[in-house]
């Protein structure tokens, strides 16, 4: 049985946040393979057992890291077409897509995006993905003769460590990276900076749209957030008019985010914006527009003018918490 | 420097989409049809190349007949020629095909670079545009909310989660855009006008030579079942006249936020 394999990215030998998911999920799915590659890949090794993988690969080739996607697939293939797993699991993020989508294209295989759940399914499996904003959700079976390759959205899972886990098996390969082919090189990364908790991690989350007005208006929501403990996101059509970074963008492209409160200030709620946030706990939203689609998800609805509400609340805040 | 922009028609984003439940399919009739916002940025990025240097924007897209309105939409924005790919046997057709579909039409032209959204907005899978590029046997530049061309290379800046990398590869590439790349123009009358007289060849697939590889007898996936979501209960929503700030704050405090 060549069971469930999962795509490890990590960097630095840190599996990426959403992998710990996919390992959850694959765990009750079958046997689990994780195959980590990059410098610092044995590294993440320990953790991906954790999370149920019995066997790990690892290949630390700086080009793993330093090329997009090829020196993945063309490993990947390989491993696949020796080992024939049944179902190979990817996160919905740049690279895990990057590599799914170019896989499935060499092998002919099944893929399936923006996934929230796989279950068995007689021999085969069945994948549920969500479209329209998460308004219907879709069931999907592969077809094809080559695995099945599945791109998970990220926070569809809640990451558990098995409690049972041992050490996982880790398996080095070191076949050479064929680096003669053209490809896309990383020539450096820019990190800008964000303050407060990052928007993955956050409980409280407060989030500005094109309602706001201009990019100025997102201070009032830096204000609420500083009160509040909360991060502060965005729209995609703030993020695309220049106002925030994309690292602030919450919504089908752009972060999926979880938190236990999420405060939508001048959000109309279109489809790509709620499938990043409708599976916040509470959702309060304020927007001047009556019929704008974020109230019909909102536990608390506020129609009126962001620019008078949120400073009215910012005071309200204040004053409550200084009781 | 020649350009190829993949396209695609979708039903409005502005008005909700529809499946039916019988066929699994999204529902047309009735229906906007419009290039796909995302698209119109990466006909954008395209004509912006082409505008420095000399060559052609070449418009591909996969669809019913009808998906030639979008491509008149690229032609009045600028855009030379089109390309549109239209089979009854690519009814249905998974994103694989889709890409066989269109990396068959584009190797029958002449390109540098193939510039395509970051993803549809009604299918939003985001797989297309890599697909094409194992295709093609090519680099994939993906996620560039920068793109500049020089001597030969491609360099982008690509998004990523807390900033950006520059990225760079040699033509010929392919590259995804996204929304924030650049401000698409809206077609002037001129442009609209002029679109009417374009070329745009329709294609079938024993014409690409894809029998047996793309559309419904070359399916890799079938959707087997569509149902509305659970629906999040709607809660009170009230018109603020002055204490609607007071309103959030109880919330908060009833929930222990603060």
């Amino acid at each position: 049985m060549a069971g469930i394999w999962v795509y490890a990215e990590s960097a630095d030998g840190t599996a990426a946040p959403v992998v710990l998911e996919l390992l959850t999920k694959a765990r009750h799915l079958g046997e689990t393979t994780a195959i980590a590659l990059g410098p610092g890949a044995s590294k993440a090794a320990a953790a991906l057992g954790k999370y149920g993988a019995k066997t790990v690969y690892v290949h630390e080739d700086p080009a793993f890291r330093d090329v997009l996607a090829s020196p993945a697939v063309d490993l990947l293939a390989g491993l696949i077409e020796n080992e024939h797993p049944d179902l190979v699991l990817f996160g919905m993020t740049y690279d895990g897509r990057d590599v799914g989508s170019r896989l499935s294209a060499r092998l002919g295989a099944a893929l399936i995006a923006n996934a929230t759940d796989v279950a068995r399914d007689g021999d085969g499996f069945k994948v549920v993905n969500p479209v329209f904003g998460g308004s219907v959700l879709v069931t999907t079976v592969p077809k094809s003769t080559a695995p099945a390759l599945v791109l998970m959205r990220p926070k569809a899972i809640t990451a558990e460590p098995e409690p049972s886990a041992g050490e996982p098996q880790v398996k080095k390969l070191s076949d050479p990276v064929d680096t003669s082919k053209p490809a896309a090189r990383v020539l450096r990364r820019e990190k800008e900076k964000a303050q407060g908790p990052k928007l993955e991690d956050a409980s409280i989350i407060i989030s500005g749209g094109r309602g706001l007005g201009a990019p100025e208006n997102f201070k009032m929501l830096d204000e609420l957030a500083g009160e509040l403990g909360a991060a502060v996101g965005a729209s995609r059509a703030v993020v695309d008019a220049g106002w925030k970074p994309y690292a602030f963008q919450i919504g089908q492209t752009g972060k999926t985010v979880k938190p236990s409160v999420y405060i939508a200030v001048g959000i109309s709620g279109a489809m790509q914006h709620t499938v990043g946030m409708k599976g916040a706990k509470t959702i309060i939203a304020i927007n001047k527009d009556p019929d704008a689609p974020i109230f019909k998800l909102a536990d608390l609805g506020v129609i009126g003018d962001v620019h008078k509400v949120v400073p009215q609340l910012i005071q309200e805040v204040r004053s409550r918490k200084g009781k | 420097m020649n350009v190829v922009v993949c396209v695609k028609q979708i039903p409005d984003p502005n008005t909700p989409g529809k499946l039916d439940p019988q066929t699994k399919r999204l529902v047309r009739e009735g229906v906007d049809l419009v290039l796909d916002p995302g698209d119109e940025h990466a006909v954008e990025a395209g004509l912006q190349l082409v505008e420095k240097d000399a060559g052609d924007v070449v418009v591909v897209s996969m669809g019913p007949p009808k998906a030639l309105e979008a491509i008149r939409r690229a032609l009045a924005m600028g855009a030379n020629r089109g390309v549109l790919v239209t089979d009854a046997g690519l009814e249905n057709s998974d994103a694989l095909s889709t890409a066989r579909a269109l990396a068959a039409a584009i190797k029958e032209q002449k390109f540098d670079l193939v510039i395509c959204g970051t993803e549809s907005t009604d299918g939003s899978s985001g797989a297309v545009p890599a697909q094409l590029a194992e295709l093609l046997g090519l680099p994939l530049l993906s996620f560039a909310k920068k793109l500049e061309v020089n001597d030969g290379k491609a360099v982008i800046d690509r998004q990523t989660d807390d900033g950006f990398d520059v990225v760079e590869a040699p033509l010929p590439a392919v590259v995804t855009v996204t929304g924030g790349i650049n401000e698409a123009r809206y077609p002037a009358l001129r442009g609209i006008m002029q679109a009417k007289n374009k070329e745009v060849k329709q294609l079938g697939i024993s014409e690409l030579g894809l029998d047996g590889q793309a559309g419904k007898s070359a399916l890799t996936q079938e959707v087997v079942e569509v149902v509305p979501a659970e629906a999040r209960k709607a809660g009170e929503v009230i018109e603020d006249k002055g204490e609607g700030a007071k309103r959030i704050a109880d919330f908060l405090q009833q929930i222990k936020v603060i």
